[in-house]
């Protein structure tokens, strides 16, 4: 069977992910404000629960700002603790 | 004098006056105790992401403060005693949250999403 073998002229470029980077450090932004929903609803899955670095790149320092400032938008009733749908 | 920003959440049953009256309150016992008000902030009535007390929406209050450290205990305690507050958080500021609070008045988001600007130049 070997017509099902495709082969390819030059390698297929699937797995050549671009550079993540920390786009707190990149934009020069210093304060992940809580009260701020939407802009926290990129950090959180449509679970929502804190999306990982390894996802979202960041740096661990801001990592652990953008964590609090969701802690604390939960709180306060903006975020909520787990929902199923999101986004 | 530290700066702090709190955020209180009154229970949707209330009418505009008691509300205003329960703000008016707060005002005043900050004034009182030597607090110095910055900025005042209402968001008015917003829907909670989860219901909180059996309520699903809520009367959002912001207030930024000078205050010195040992008030806050007894703000808190009075927020508890008020069972018209269903929620409120107190916050300090350091200086990037100030930079931002000053930049957020100023209205210099106003043009472009507030994330998105360039801050480099600062």
């Amino acid at each position: 069977m070997a017509k099902d073998t495709i082969q390819y002229v030059t390698a297929p470029k699937v797995d050549e992910s671009r550079k993540k980077y920390c786009r707190f450090r990149k934009n020069g932004i210093k304060y992940i404000d809580y009260k701020d929903a939407n802009f926290l609803l990129k950090f959180i899955n449509d679970q929502g629960k804190v999306l990982p670095r390894r996802l979202t790149g960041t740096s661990l320092k801001f990592q652990r700002k953008v964590a609090q400032a969701v802690k604390r938008a939960r709180h306060i009733g903006l975020l909520p603790y787990v929902t199923d749908s999101l986004k | 004098m530290q700066q702090y920003e709190t955020v209180i959440i009154l229970t949707p049953l209330l009418s505009e006056e008691a509300v205003k009256e329960a703000l008016t309150k707060f005002n005043k016992l900050m004034t009182d105790n030597g607090a110095e008000i910055v900025h005042e902030d209402n968001w008015g009535l917003k829907k909670l992401a989860y219901p909180i007390q059996k309520k699903t929406t809520g009367y959002y209050h912001l207030t930024t403060f000078k205050a010195p450290g040992e008030f806050i205990n007894k703000l808190e305690v009075e927020y508890r005693r008020d069972e018209r507050i269903m929620r409120f958080l107190t916050v300090s500021l350091d200086k990037h949250a100030l930079a931002f609070s000053e930049k957020k008045r100023s209205g210099a988001f106003n043009k472009k999403q507030e994330t998105k600007i360039e801050e480099v130049a600062k």
